[in-house]
């Protein structure tokens, strides 16, 4: 996309595009702030903020309920890992584990930015460390003082991340903000994989890359009863109709699970979510 | 005529031409099942490589490595057979795939390879998502590239641990680092890179 071209293309129609978009007469210049504040990658984000406040039109709704509900879980991963790694002594990673953990915690921190930025004054209210209780009601006391107990539930978070942006990808459909949450989806997987990687490395047992089929056939793989809300669904072996397993030999059910990730619905990513928000900041 | 059509057949085999390989398969973006289509062609080519790969592993995988790729090989069959029912008859014929420049001997060799197909995989199913014009197809894409996603994580991580999300080595194929976001590459810029390893022809129309 040419935001240049665009710019000009609507100017033909309506000379005053550049003062509505700033009154103030600097929008050549707050425009061209905003091009160092943001990626060209993230531009379709940021259209949709500029066009709303030239033309005072809402984004649709739906979008920006999307893009809230996403701002809503990136803070809540972003707290989750900058406490690790700034205010938990008792945690202790090896130089290598603090460097990637580093890495997931500051992509993090550019997708809160990016989505805050592109909701402008759309953006819900910001989501603090002060909010959340990352031990979930006690279910995992020893998440700030054991590395496996931290990395699962690490884990929780990133196989959620997945389903939830995948969950809202239907509501993005055509719109160029989908190929932004894509981007961000894809390394939320990223993240996923290489925490179940940290995972293998430290002992933990039945973990691959990839979700497969936990113990007893249920979609949790993890070994942890708490987080079967974030893998109910992950056992599914058929798509579209099309029974996967066997669809070629050699393709088990597991192969067939493991090869398709699934989506989670809104309403049941809240409720993971608000296992680790006290009362009064639970998400609706 | 009937008799007619026989001998051109007849000429066309004993001059050893087979038709697919001429002709070549069209991709025709007008709609959802050009998309699908080129999803069908790049996991046509990610199942052969892990084939080849799982058929006889470089000496110097470990135990695990075979394990793990043998896991990748069955997903990208699954995913190539997946498209190829889901779209039936519109769907392209069998690609001729050309692994000649690939060293499938060593570790390295095939590493840097399946890195190559997987970041590559996740960048083309992002940058098509947005054409995708039906909710349960853009679905069946989103639960495919997560997938990739994982895999790209993990061979990243063999060649270098800790790479499994390096997005400055992506920024060539759309990555950003301040956004945090992935790769992203429409099909024009896909195909390409992949016909490298492709001998079929592929056309493209309505893109």
């Amino acid at each position: 996309m040419n935001i240049v071209n665009i710019l000009e293309e609507i100017e033909k129609v309506d000379g005053e595009i550049y003062e509505r978009l700033n009154p103030r007469r600097a929008a050549m210049k707050s425009f061209a702030n905003m091009g160092k504040k943001i990626s060209l990658a993230a531009m379709p984000l940021a259209m949709g903020s500029m066009f709303q406040k030239a033309y005072g039109q809402t984004t649709p709704s739906v979008v920006t309920d999307v893009l809230n509900f996403a701002l809503a879980l990136e803070y809540l991963e972003y707290h989750f890992y900058n406490h690790a790694l700034v205010a938990a002594p008792s945690l202790t990673f090896t130089a290598q584990q603090r460097t990637e953990i580093t890495v997931i915690r500051d992509h993090e921190m550019a997708h809160v930015n990016l989505l805050k930025g592109a909701l402008g004054a759309s953006a819900r209210a910001e989501i603090t460390y002060a909010m959340t209780d990352y031990t979930a009601g006690n279910t995992f006391p020893t998440v700030y003082s054991d590395y496996v107990t931290f990395l699962k539930v690490a884990l929780g978070f990133e196989d959620t991340g997945v389903r939830a942006y995948k969950g809202q990808a239907g509501n993005l459909l055509g719109n160029p903000v989908l190929t932004t949450a894509l981007q961000i989806h894809s390394v939320e997987a990223r993240h996923a994989a290489h925490i179940r990687t940290m995972l293998n490395a430290a002992g933990a047992t039945g973990l691959k890359p990839w979700i497969t089929i936990g113990p007893g056939g249920i979609g949790n793989d993890t070994g942890v009863a708490a987080v079967n809300a974030v893998y109910a669904g992950e056992e599914l072996t058929t798509q579209a109709g099309i029974n996967i397993a066997g669809i070629a030999t050699g393709v088990t059910a597991a192969a067939a699970a493991e090869c398709f990730d699934e989506p989670l619905a809104k309403a049941n990513v809240a409720v993971i979510a608000n296992l680790f928000l006290k009362d009064g900041f639970k998400l609706s | 005529m009937a008799g007619a059509a026989l001998l051109a057949a007849g000429c066309t085999k004993d001059r050893g031409i087979v038709a697919p390989s001429s002709t070549g398969v069209t991709l025709d973006f007008k709609d959802d099942f050009g998309v699908l289509n080129y999803a069908y062609a790049l996991e046509q080519l990610e199942a052969a490589f892990y084939i080849q790969v799982a058929s006889a592993p470089p000496a110097d995988f470990t135990t695990a490595e075979r394990t793990y790729f043998q896991d990748i090989q069955f997903h990208e069959i699954a995913h190539r057979e997946f498209l190829k029912k889901a779209l039936g008859s519109n769907a392209i014929g069998s690609l001729e795939v050309n692994f000649s420049s690939i060293d499938f001997k060593t570790r390295n060799g095939v590493l840097t390879i399946a890195k190559a197909f997987e970041d590559l995989g996740v960048a083309a199913y992002n940058g098509a998502g947005v054409r995708i014009k039906s909710v349960d197809y853009l679905l069946l894409a989103g639960k495919i590239v997560s997938v990739e996603g994982r895999h790209a994580a993990y061979i990243r991580d063999l060649i270098s641990p800790g790479s499994f999300a390096n997005l400055n080595e992506l920024t060539g194929s759309g990555a950003s680092v301040s956004g945090a976001l992935d790769a992203s590459l429409t099909p024009d810029k896909v195909l390409p890179i992949a016909a490298t390893y492709i001998k079929t022809k592929i056309n493209v129309i309505n893109l």
